[in-house]
């Protein structure tokens, strides 16, 4: 048995026809081709599935597509235009070499999002326990850090000038 | 797919809810946030043929002052709970702790009523509400009840709900005056699941006796363990390093039995409990007069 819903994903409106048990990781990633959004656990563990949910973020591979239906979804995908014109958040990943391979990334990025909009001017302590939820494989995180604290500058840099 | 098919209901009152869960008491299960539901489904270690979701019930969120309790809606989620300024004031034990709780993508989603009835040993809103002498209410079509914490979690992973109940709302009187509180835990990682943690609370009078103690573990037995036996030690008594010590190894030694697990064995799980209550009996002790 499959239900319609309609969710909306970096702005955009999408009606789909989807079985209740299908995820949203996996909804965003087939049904969407929206592949920014990784999967390495499914179970809540890693972090790379994170996405914002009404603008929090959120383990997608712990929602139903079902219930993400009439809310509004944030991505990867939605952070920058084009590889040219990067987020301030991912130009300083992209800086300080914040990734190596980039698959724990996209949930690093979605996770950070709304931390620096809570907390501008984060400490390196506030800024590790707010990444304690995404697990890298390759970077030992020191860089993943640097660029937290980069983008913390280029943010506050853009909004007070 | 990862988990099993099931048929998927999303009432949006309690009515309607508490209707289906009447009928499919058997084979339905609640979903709340699905923090622990979602990864056993995904696993196929829990196949329900239903899921019920209360995520569009409306009126289960609320976090209010009522006289002298807190009233919280079962499905308010752990992120509310952190940020919430009543409980920081009124239950600053609770306030404490939910940070320990996973990560904040975990708590954005999951609820103080799916972690209470999923009831893990390991947990820290079950021991919570023991330490704080939860009422909790639990609704179905044929009415409510209200269960003490102390009545409720009936071993690992069960409570005293019957199949077509729904928790709705968690009842925390406010912290008495002249309280002290701590809640510390030993996780592997930030966010894991603690192999030991002890909430502590000391009520002491204007002469600094000790009028009341509480020391309740996680991860110290098949649900909340209350050592009663040491905590009664205190009482009456000036609460003096010599005391401490001698409650934590009486709560560390002969009231908790932690069964250890891949990360941990018994010892040194009792070990932890030992540091820890000295630790965090000499903090409470400390805040008496600290709360608002
Ligand atoms: C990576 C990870 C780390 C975690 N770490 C911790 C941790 O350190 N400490 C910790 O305490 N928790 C931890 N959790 C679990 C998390 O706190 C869960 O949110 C919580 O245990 C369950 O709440 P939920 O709302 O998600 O419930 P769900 O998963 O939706 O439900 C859990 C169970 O309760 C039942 N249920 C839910 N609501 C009700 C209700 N109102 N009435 C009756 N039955 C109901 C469901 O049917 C189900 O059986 C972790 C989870 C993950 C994924
Ligand atoms: S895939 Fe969702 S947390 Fe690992
Ligand atoms: S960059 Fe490879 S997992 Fe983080």
């Amino acid at each position: 048995m499959t239900v319609s819903i309609t969710v909306t994903v970096n702005e955009q409106e999408y009606t789909r026809e989807v079985e209740p048990r299908l995820l949203l990781s996996d909804f965003l990633r087939h049904e969407l081709g929206l592949t920014g959004t990784h999967v390495g656990c499914e179970h809540g563990v890693c972090g790379a599935c994170t996405i914002l949910f009404d603008g929090e973020s959120m383990r997608s591979c712990l929602i139903f597509a079902v219930q993400a239906d009439g809310h509004s979804i944030a991505t990867v995908e939605g952070l920058a235009k084009d590889k040219d014109n990067l987020s301030p958040l991912q130009q300083s990943f992209w800086e300080t070499h914040g990734l190596q391979c980039g698959y724990c990334t996209p949930g690093i990025l979605m996770t950070l999002i709304p931390f620096l909009k809570q907390n501008p001017n984060p400490s390196e302590d506030e800024i590790r326990h707010a990444l304690s939820g995404n697990l890298c494989r390759c970077t030992g995180y020191q860089h993943i850090v640097d660029a937290v604290k980069l983008a913390a500058e280029k943010m506050m840099d853009v909004n007070s000038g | 797919m990862k988990p099993a098919p099931f048929e998927y209901h999303a009432p949006t009152s309690l009515e309607e809810a508490l209707g289906l869960m009447n009928q499919h008491a058997d084979e339905a299960k609640l979903l709340a946030g699905g923090q622990s539901l979602v990864p056993a489904m995904n696993f196929r270690v829990v196949q329900p043929s239903m899921l019920i979701d209360l995520n569009r019930v409306q009126g289960l969120s609320h976090i209010c002052a009522d006289g002298n309790v807190l009233r919280i809606g079962a499905m308010a989620r752990e992120r509310q709970l952190e940020f919430d300024t009543l409980i920081e004031t009124r239950t600053p034990l609770l306030h404490e702790a939910v940070p320990f709780i996973a990560h904040p993508q975990i708590r954005n989603r999951g609820t103080i009523g799916g972690s209470i009835v999923n009831a893990d040993p390991a947990a820290e809103l079950p021991m919570l509400m023991f330490a704080l002498d939860a009422r909790l209410k639990a609704q179905s079509v044929s009415g409510e009840r209200w269960i003490d914490a102390q009545d409720f979690f009936a071993g690992m992973f069960t409570t005293a709900l019957v199949p077509n109940e729904i928790l709705v709302e968690i009842e925390l009187p406010f912290m008495p005056p002249r309280t002290g509180w701590s809640f510390m835990e030993v996780a592997p990682r930030t966010g894991d699941y603690a192999l030991m943690g002890v909430a502590a609370l000391v009520t002491l009078d204007e002469n600094g006796k000790c009028t009341r103690a509480k020391l309740v573990y996680l991860n110290a037995g098949d649900g909340p363990v209350d050592a009663k036996e040491a905590a009664q030690s205190l009482t009456g008594e000036q609460v003096n390093d010599a005391r401490i010590q001698s409650a934590a190894a009486m709560a560390s030694e002969k009231e908790i039995s932690p069964f250890g697990n891949v990360h941990t064995s018994p010892e040194f799980q009792r070990h932890l409990a030992k540091v820890l209550t000295i630790r965090a009996l000499k903090q409470a002790t400390q805040r008496v007069g600290e709360m608002q």
